[in-house]
């Protein structure tokens, strides 16, 4: 597998300009002959879409919900960066970029996080041409809060619906392509497989979730925009739906995957309270700005949090990290509560929380305030919980959230396969071994809006392609794999569910081996146990899952089981990662790796590198290459937040 | 932490073609601590275990933004709870020995898919009508060229919290999707952004609401009480004030 990432040469802050004018181009008259795929229509997938479309493309656009609307970018609570330094605070792009570098603990390609550092500043423009309703200061200007990671203010947001109004805008722009009969529109489709014709992407195969019928579609390019893998986990804080298959199917047909095991586990999530749980709710970290985590300093005190006087708590993340007190980045947080709470400290009925409280916050700013602020995020609190946050400290603890790992791409976001393109968090491109809070709506326009289209008329300038047809060899092929597998699927439901598991216990059973033994903290030991005991899963799946209903009508339960059978055959890479980087970086703890305080500790001389997994068969094991990263701007450093 | 007895008539539909009935199913032991559609997962297992169909239903992200998810509980769009969508419903607001009616949003522009699932595109056309600032990606003023006082813009993103879900169609006597409408004519005429599509805007997606079937308002206020955004029908009336002033002013 070669890993050519084409970062152009130059000075960091040159080398995006210079790459777009050395880019070749496709006369605007030329584009309509040109169509492009693209898959998922989240914040990547529909600023992407619509973008194309505006240049002149023929765009097809896939979603697996009822609307394009639907997408998951649409739970975003807290913000989006940019670089405007409109609070004069001392922001710039290269403090974006460097935060967003050292936040990811220097794991990622400084070009291409320069880059969106750059183009941050245009997509708050665009969004607000779109007429996204962000929040305001008196003066009509725009509001900036601070969040985890930086010292600065840059955030943008709406209330705690940031993702949401971004979303609608980009979905707004798309629907206007669609309406212009430039955007073809199709939803409730699964991407089961992507097409290759002479080694180049030129489409997909999917499975219409309302007929179950399977379908080809031709293109020139093919984008990936399908987002994140953390529902391997079973619970996370992604949406039932989202899932690892489109990125699964295309590493399988040669697309190289990076650092799967990097994930991120939020800080601030609702605490689980039951086997019958179906998801994660976060809180957004934005609650950081305002409320205290403490825990109670005396171990397995069980008294009311209002009970416990204020010399017997301990704010742990502002002793231990003085400068940036509760707004270290996520990763930080994250392993000092679970450290809190395997010390015993941990409150609610399960032990699994630590408090997070707004009593100071309240008493300071006013209620109103504070509820102007929060309170969409606290009624969202109290209708699960039953408890309010201006009343009692909040419990929180962490789940796992946003998947920094993805499909390898290069500087032009293409995948290891000609042709085949992957954005947003699909790929794994700019936030390394940890994002930073309210980067991951950056990035995912950054990638839509401002930087595929540039991709895409260079791979079309460059290379000369034959128009291929969905009768064609390849096509047909894949769909005879994709019936095939939907058959194997349901071959063991024939004898009724008698001694069968449904397709939620075993995901369960998969998301349970998975938190144990690769979540917030890992160890050879453990790692090396769930790559033994992960095949005797698979295998009771694969023999024992029982699908009630055929393939040709609405299935809930196929569905879910398609996208399972991946993240069996998904976790095997996901723990091998874990277990070859033998280092701790960002997310990733390997408990061999710390520091004497109990920090990351990182091994620069070893681990600077993207792991970037080939698939070369179902039964033989993956094979792992390494993208060296350099750095050339700035200095690695161990991070500190004290 | 309590748990329930419950008895659930549900809404059985295999296709648009089929005629649908209620079904009753019995469910024991639900903790209060569930939410709506986890107590549905739980019936689905158990029927899968059972060899029978589970219930179809439309769900996402669980936290009451992707507007997927909703059905009719007990006669009322997202059940009791005020401002809540069905995934953010907890069983807590239910008692042992309850019987829970569960149907899906009926209207004439929603045809029934499977069950509870149904088919809300023509909320999408209605969007794709005019519901946007037709602004190409590119070459846009910066953001603080564009001041807008505070207020405003706390009222453009009242309307804007909409969520698509369709709970004011399902809910209006009138099977009208002005509430939904509106919000998006609200948002847009509230901001300079969108002033100046603001008539043909107005227009065009009035046109489309009709042509997909959807009714008039004449204020039954249905779909504010059950809107689990609060979006207000103060927005109805803006809507009917820019189309008015659509017709009237135009050319």
């Amino acid at each position: 597998m070669e890993l050519n990432s084409r970062v152009p040469s130059g000075p960091l802050e040159e080398k995006w300009n210079n790459h777009r004018f050395s880019n070749k181009l496709v006369n605007p008259a030329n584009r309509r002959k040109y169509s492009a795929i693209v898959v998922g229509t989240g914040l990547a997938g529909a600023s992407a879409s619509a973008t194309l479309a505006e240049q002149g493309y023929q765009v097809k656009t896939f979603c697996i919900q009822d609307s394009p609307r639907r997408a998951h970018s649409i739970a975003a609570q807290g913000g989006i960066n940019a670089a405007k330094n409109y609070q004069n605070d001392g922001d710039s792009v290269h403090r974006l970029f460097y935060d967003t570098i050292k936040g990811g603990d220097f794991r990622a390609r400084e070009a291409n996080v320069h880059r969106l550092a750059e183009v941050s500043t245009e997509i708050i423009d665009q969004c607000v041409a779109q007429g996204v309703p962000f929040a305001r200061e008196y003066g009509g200007t725009l509001a900036n809060r601070s969040f985890g990671g930086a010292q600065v203010s840059r955030t943008f947001y709406a209330r705690g619906q940031t993702g949401q109004q971004l979303l609608l805008g980009a979905y707004g722009a798309l629907s206007r392509q669609i309406h212009a009969k430039r955007v073809e529109m199709f939803t409730r489709r699964e991407m089961m497989d992507v097409v290759l014709v002479d080694g180049r992407a030129r489409g997909i195969t999917t499975r219409n979730i309302m007929t179950g019928e399977i379908e080809s579609f031709t293109a020139d390019v093919v984008i990936l925009a399908t987002g994140g893998y953390g529902n391997v986990y079973f619970l996370s804080t992604n949406a039932m739906a989202s899932n690892v298959t489109a990125a699964w199917r295309a590493h399988k047909r040669g697309a190289g995957f990076a650092n799967p095991s990097f994930v991120q586990i939020h800080p601030t999530c609702i605490p689980v309270h039951g086997d019958y749980q179906s998801k994660l709710t976060l809180m957004s970290e934005s609650l950081r700005n305002d409320g205290r985590v403490w825990v109670p300093k005396k171990i397995g005190d069980t008294r009311k949090p209002a009970d416990i006087p204020e010399s017997e708590r301990d704010y742990y993340l502002e002793n231990k990290y003085p400068s940036f007190g509760n707004l270290v980045p996520r990763d930080v947080a994250s392993r000092n509560a679970k450290e809190q709470c395997d010390l015993g400290k941990g409150v609610g009925g399960t032990g699994l929380a630590v408090y997070l409280d707004f009593a100071e916050a309240i008493k300071r700013d006013g209620r109103e305030t504070i509820l102007k602020k929060y309170g969409n995020l606290f009624q969202m609190y109290e209708k699960i919980t039953d408890s309010n946050p201006m009343v009692e400290p909040m419990m929180i603890y962490p789940a796992v959230h946003y998947t920094m790992g993805g499909l390898w791409v290069d500087y032009d976001l293409m995948t290891t396969i000609p042709g085949l393109f992957a954005i947003g968090e699909c790929n794994f491109s700019d936030h390394g071994a940890n994002r930073l809070g309210a980067s991951a709506l950056m990035q995912g326009l950054a990638d839509g809006y401002f930087v595929i289209a540039t991709s895409i008329a260079h791979y079309l300038g460059t290379n000369k392609l034959e128009k291929v047809s969905e009768h064609e060899n390849p096509f047909i092929e894949s769909k005879r794999e994709v019936e095939d597998r939907i058959s194997r699927l349901l071959k063991n439901s024939v004898g009724g569910p008698a001694g069968k598991f449904t397709v939620d216990e075993i995901h369960k059973e998969l998301g349970k081996l998975m938190w144990d033994n690769c979540g917030m903290a890992r160890n050879k030991q453990d790692l090396e146990k769930a790559l033994t005991e992960l095949p005797a899963i698979k295998q009771k799946f694969w023999d024992y899952v029982y699908i009630p209903g055929t393939t040709r009508e609405i299935n809930q339960s196929l569905e879910r089981a398609g996208r399972v059978a991946d993240f069996l055959e998904f976790a095997e890479i996901m723990i091998r990662d874990a277990l070859a980087r033998e280092e701790s970086c960002g997310c990733h703890l390997r408990e061999e790796s710390q520091t004497e305080e109990n920090e990351a500790k990182r091994d620069d001389a070893n681990y600077s590198h993207v792991s970037v997994w080939e698939h070369l068969g179902d039964d033989k094991e993956p094979a792992m290459h390494k993208e060296p990263l350099t750095f050339e701007f700035v200095t690695p450093s161990q991070r500190s937040y004290k | 932490m309590s748990s329930i007895n419950l008895t659930l008539k549900i809404w059985r539909q295999p296709n648009s073609d089929a005629l649908g009935n209620l079904e009753t199913y019995t469910l024991d032991s639900i903790s209060t601590d569930m939410s709506f559609l986890e107590m549905l997962d739980v019936l689905n297992e158990k029927l899968t275990k059972e060899g029978k169909d589970p219930v179809a239903f439309d769900h996402d992200c669980r936290e009451g933004i992707c507007g997927m998810c909703g059905a009719i509980v007990d006669g009322v769009a997202h059940g009791p709870e005020k401002e809540v969508t069905l995934c953010q419903l907890h069983m807590r607001h239910f008692a042992s020995g309850d019987t829970i009616v569960i149907e899906p949003f009926r209207s004439r522009a929603f045809p029934i898919k499977k069950d509870l699932l149904i088919d809300r595109s023509a909320l999408d056309r209605i969007i794709q009508s005019g519901g946007y600032v037709s602004v190409n990606t590119g070459g846009t003023p910066d953001g603080n060229s564009i001041p807008i006082p505070s207020p405003q813009a706390e009222l453009a993103m009242d309307a804007a919290a909409c969520i698509g879900c369709g709970a004011c169609v399902a809910s209006c006597p009138n099977g009208a999707a002005m509430l939904f409408t509106s919000a998006k004519i609200s948002q847009l005429c509230l901001l300079p952004q969108g002033q100046v599509e603001r008539k043909e805007r107005a227009l065009a997606m009035v046109a489309q609401m009709d042509k997909e079937g959807f009714g008039n308002c004449t204020n039954f206020k249905e779909c504010e009480a059950v809107c689990p955004k609060g979006i207000s029908i103060r927005n109805i009336a803006r809507l009917n004030k820019e189309y008015f002033k659509g017709i009237f002013l135009e050319g």
